[in-house]
This record gives structure tokens, sequence and C-alpha cells, in this order.
């Protein structure tokens, strides 16, 4: 077929390529595989060690089971509830100092001075693992549930600006531009033009968000935030892994029941 | 006395881009006081810019714009956001916000008028309300006062822009391609409304237009826009085929010419037909 072409005079064509530069293209081809091959050589296996270490695991989760409710269940409430009360109060808090962060960090209607400085506390939000930021705050004010709150705080703050100004730079500007046209103020600009279209993954996020924020909430209290997490730490540190094993079933049951609330109340609001 | 007769005029306004584009080489226009008039042109003349620059959706570069004998250029924030209640817009697209409901939509129109709680609460007050209902009605939508701008047809959604900008009982209407999306009968219809509103309340309309015949069968005067300049100001029988190459460029005219007259002529006939089929044709609209 392609001989007919060309026999019949045609002009060929090609897709062209995702990198223009024939030079960028290749070197990054060539750079790739070189590092990918040096990483793989210089990643030291001890099989020995590894095959030693399978009886330990499978006693190890062998200790896990049955899961024990019942011996320190009255710990395991206290923490859940502990738990439950940082994941609310934290993800309000996130989501409270959020939206203007979000409104200053979307190019479509922040000036640009106002959307540099709300892209940087989103960048520096982000740019710290829970953990990281739990080891801090645990430093700076103590033990317990406040350093959580904190870190929870401030993580959602990096998340759910990031994601809420991307949906309002993604709004449609034609709706955005009657409401203005009507000769209404900033904020019923906001609460008309901008809000309905953004307020579905508003909540969708806000749900999301909830449900990030109680697993790390365990993930928090191991290093000294509070909450289930602290008392799953002391079971381990107990060798009570049987009261471990409970604890994470009730965590697991938890989020599975926040995932199919999420599910449901976004399909609702869409 | 000249103020009061011209209800918006324009003194060598000028629109650059950012990018060095120049969509406005110094327009001179006046419209008087319950003229509709239409602006054609081709893609890129400036026609958008224009309008967008009476309300200063679009900031102007230089130049002057007076509404009714203020001028609109010199405005601040405020002044600028008192002078847009004077003037309602009309899109393209409709521009309602989807996931409001129509009387919402409807009722935005008032925002410039009362303030930010009232309209957070959506605690219009009654009179508001009231006018809201009573063109709802006068446009046939009394019914859909509750579903939500999303669920409609594209002629019902541009029905309820043009509720939304008389609510703010404007002195103007700026209208951008009201039709562009619209199947050919919906677009006479909404192009009737709007002229008749605009009769029935003596208003001033500027209406950016793609059809020119459509433009000619409703609009009283024609102004011709061509990369940034008028290049034709006259009534809808002046356009000739000379004048239409003005504008447009060169290309064969005879049949948009004559088949005006003819549609013009069929338009009359078929007009008690046009509001028994009204609602199955809605609905094809509504597909598009």
């Amino acid at each position: 077929m392609t001989d007919v072409s060309v026999a019949l005079g045609r002009r060929r064509w090609k897709r062209p390529p995702l990198i223009a530069n024939p030079l960028l293209r290749w070197g990054l081809v060539v750079g790739g595989a070189v590092y990918l091959s040096f990483a793989l050589g210089t990643t030291e296996v001890n099989w020995s060690r590894v095959w030693e270490g399978l009886p330990r695991g499978k006693q190890f989760l062998l200790a896990f089971a049955p899961p024990d409710f019942v011996s320190r269940w009255d710990d395991i409430l206290d923490g859940l509830l502990e738990s439950l009360w940082m994941t609310a109060v934290s993800t309000v808090i996130g989501i409270v100092i959020s939206v203007p962060i979000a409104l200053g960090a979307a190019r479509n209607i922040a000036p640009l001075p106002v959307y540099y400085f709300c892209r940087a506390v989103i960048a520096v939000s982000r740019s710290f693992q829970e953990i990281i930021l739990a080891i801090f705050f645990v430093k700076l004010f103590g033990f317990g549930p406040f350093a959580g709150v904190v870190t929870l705080s401030l993580a959602t703050i990096g998340f759910f600006a990031k994601l809420l100004a991307e949906d309002i730079e993604d709004m449609d500007a034609a709706q955005a531009e009657a409401v203005r046209a009507t000769g209404g103020g900033w904020f019923q600009w906001l609460n008309y033009g901008i809000q309905p279209q953004v307020l579905p993954r508003f909540i969708g996020l806000s749900l999301y968000r909830l449900d990030i924020n109680l697993r790390e909430s365990a993930v928090v209290g191991i290093v000294g935030g509070g909450g289930i997490g602290a008392t799953l730490n002391t079971a381990f540190d107990r060798y009570e892994f049987d009261s471990a094993a409970a604890i994470l079933i009730v965590i697991i049951a938890i989020v599975m029941g926040l995932e199919y609330t999420s599910g449901h109340v976004r399909r609702w609001v869409q | 006395m000249d103020a009061n007769a011209s209800m918006l005029r324009l003194e060598r306004l000028v629109k650059r881009y950012p990018t060095g584009d120049l969509a406005l080489k110094g327009v001179d226009l006046e419209v008087p006081r319950g003229q509709v008039m239409a602006l054609i042109g081709p893609s890129g003349a400036g026609k958008s810019t224009l309008i967008r620059c009476v309300n200063r959706l679009v900031e102007p570069t230089s130049g002057r714009i007076y509404l009714g004998g203020e001028e609109l250029t010199r405005l601040g924030m405020s002044g600028l956001r008192r002078a847009r209640r004077r003037m309602g817009m009309i899109f393209q697209e409709y521009a309602l916000v989807e996931r409001l409901t129509v009387m919402e939509n409807v009722l935005s129109g008032r925002l410039g008028y009362v303030g930010f709680w009232r309209s957070f609460l959506r605690k219009f007050p009654q009179s508001d309300i009231d006018e809201a209902f009573r063109l709802l009605e006068r446009v046939g939508l009394d019914q859909m006062v509750d579903k939500r701008a999303d669920a409609l047809s594209g002629g019902q959604r541009q029905r309820v822009g043009i509720c939304r900008a008389l609510i703010q009982n404007p002195q103007l209407l700026l209208v951008d391609e009201p039709t562009a999306s619209l199947d050919p009968k919906t677009s006479r219809q909404i192009m009737r409304l709007i002229c008749e509103l605009c009769a029935e309340r003596d208003l001033a309309a500027v209406i950016n237009i793609h059809d020119v015949m459509l433009a000619q069968m409703f609009a009283q005067r024609i102004v011709g826009l061509r990369l940034g300049e008028v290049v034709y100001d006259g009534p809808a029988d002046g356009l000739t085929a000379e004048v239409l190459t003005d504008i447009y460029g060169e290309e064969d005219w005879s049949a948009t010419i004559q088949k005006d007259e003819g549609a013009a002529a069929e338009e009359d006939a078929g007009e008690p037909a046009a509001a028994e089929t009204l609602r199955p044709d809605e609905r094809m609209a509504g597909l598009t």
C-alpha cells in the first residue's frame, strides 16, 4: 500500500514524536537505560537471610491469630475515639484554611503575587510527609493528640488547597463572567459563579481527605501523636500481637465504612 | 439633550491585547435609546471585544465609552459595578451557571442590587422574586423555576439568559452571539423575543451576530466590523454584495441576499405553525 502511495506521488506521514528534539529524546532513553542497569547491578539481596526470615515471619503472623478484642477493649475504644476526634477536627480546620489558599492558588482568579504566595504555602505543606511533620510537632508540643491534629491539619492544607485550586482553574470561565457582568460584588461572584461549579469536587475531596486523615491518624500515633496509633504501638511494644490484630481489624473496618459512604455521597452530589 | 438621545457612545475605542493583537482600531459608534443594532463581521473582527469593552469585562486600551452620559472608562471598581447593573449581557452558549436552578440564575441578575448575605442566603426581596416570575412567564418558562439550568434545552437556556439580563432592569443590552449554538428556528424565536422585549422596554441593544440573514431580519441598524474598524453603518437593506465583500471579503453573495428575502416571506407565513411545533423542536435543540 505504501509502495502504491509512493508510486502515486503521495506524501507520507508519520506521527510526530512526543519529544521533538532528537538529541533530548535519545539522551533520555540512553540515560534512563544506563541508570537502570547500574541501579539493578548494585542492588544486593542476601538470599540466605531472606530464607532464615521466612519461618520467623510465619510465627509472627500466627501470633496475630486469633485477634483479641476483649482484654484491651477499653484502650482500643479510647484510642479509637481519640483518633476519630483528631480526624474530624483536623479535617475541618484544614479545609477551612484551605479554601482561601485554594482561591489564591487558582491562576484564573488570583493576581500573580497572591498566586505565587499561595502556591508556595501549598508546596511547603506538601513537601513533608505526615510522619516527618508529626515527629517535628511531637518535639514541639509534646506527646499527645494535639501534635497529631496540627500535623493532619497542615497535611490537609497541601492536599486540599492544591486539588481545589486545580478544579477552580478547570471551571467554565463563561459562567463566572456572566455573574461578573451583572454587577455583583466579589464575594457574590464567588458564591454564584464559582462555588456551584466546584461544589461537587469540594464535597468529594472533603470526604476523601476525611478517610485519609483517619488512616494517617493511626500512623501519626505511632510517633507520639496520640489516637489509635498510640494504642497500636503500645500493643506491639508489649508483644500483644493478638490485641494489635484486633486494632488493625477495627481500623480496616472503619476505613472500609468511610470508603463506602464517601462513594455514595459523591455519587449523590454530582 | 445629546446625552439623553444617545444611550451608548464610543469614542476612538482602541483595544490592544497583551499578545500585541490590535483588536479595535479606534472605533466611533453611537447607539440611540431604543435602537436594536446588529454588529456583524467575520471571526476575529473584534465584535466580542467591542461589547466586552463596554461593560469592561475586557479593559479598553484607550478611548472613551459613555453610557447615557456617564463615562464608563473612568469608573473605579464600585462605580463600574453600579454601571454594570445598567447593562444586561446575553451570552453565546448561554453562560448559565449550570448547577444553579433556573430561578437562582435569573435572580443572579439582581446581585448588583442586593447585599452579599441576602444573596448568599437566597433571601432576595419579594419584588425581585415577583419580577423573576413575571419574566419567566413572559418567556414561557414559569413551570421550570426549580429545574437545574443544565436540564434545559438550548433555546430554554437562552430564554433564562434573557431573563437574567432583563431583571437587572438595564438601559442597554449587550448580546454576544445569542444564536450561535441554536437551530435555525429556535434562533429566530430567540431573536424575535429579544427584539420584542427591547421594544417593550425601550431598550437599546448591541447584538453580535454571525448570521447576516438574521441580522437583516431583526435589526433596525447594521454595523459591519472588519479587523477592528467600522466598514459599514446603515440600514439592513443597505447590505449589498459590495458591502458584504467589504466586511467579509470576496465571496458570491447573491445567494445570501436573495435567500434573505425568501426567508423573510416564509417567516411571516409560517408564524402560527412555529408556535405549535415549538416543543419537539426545542427538545432537539437540547440534544446538541
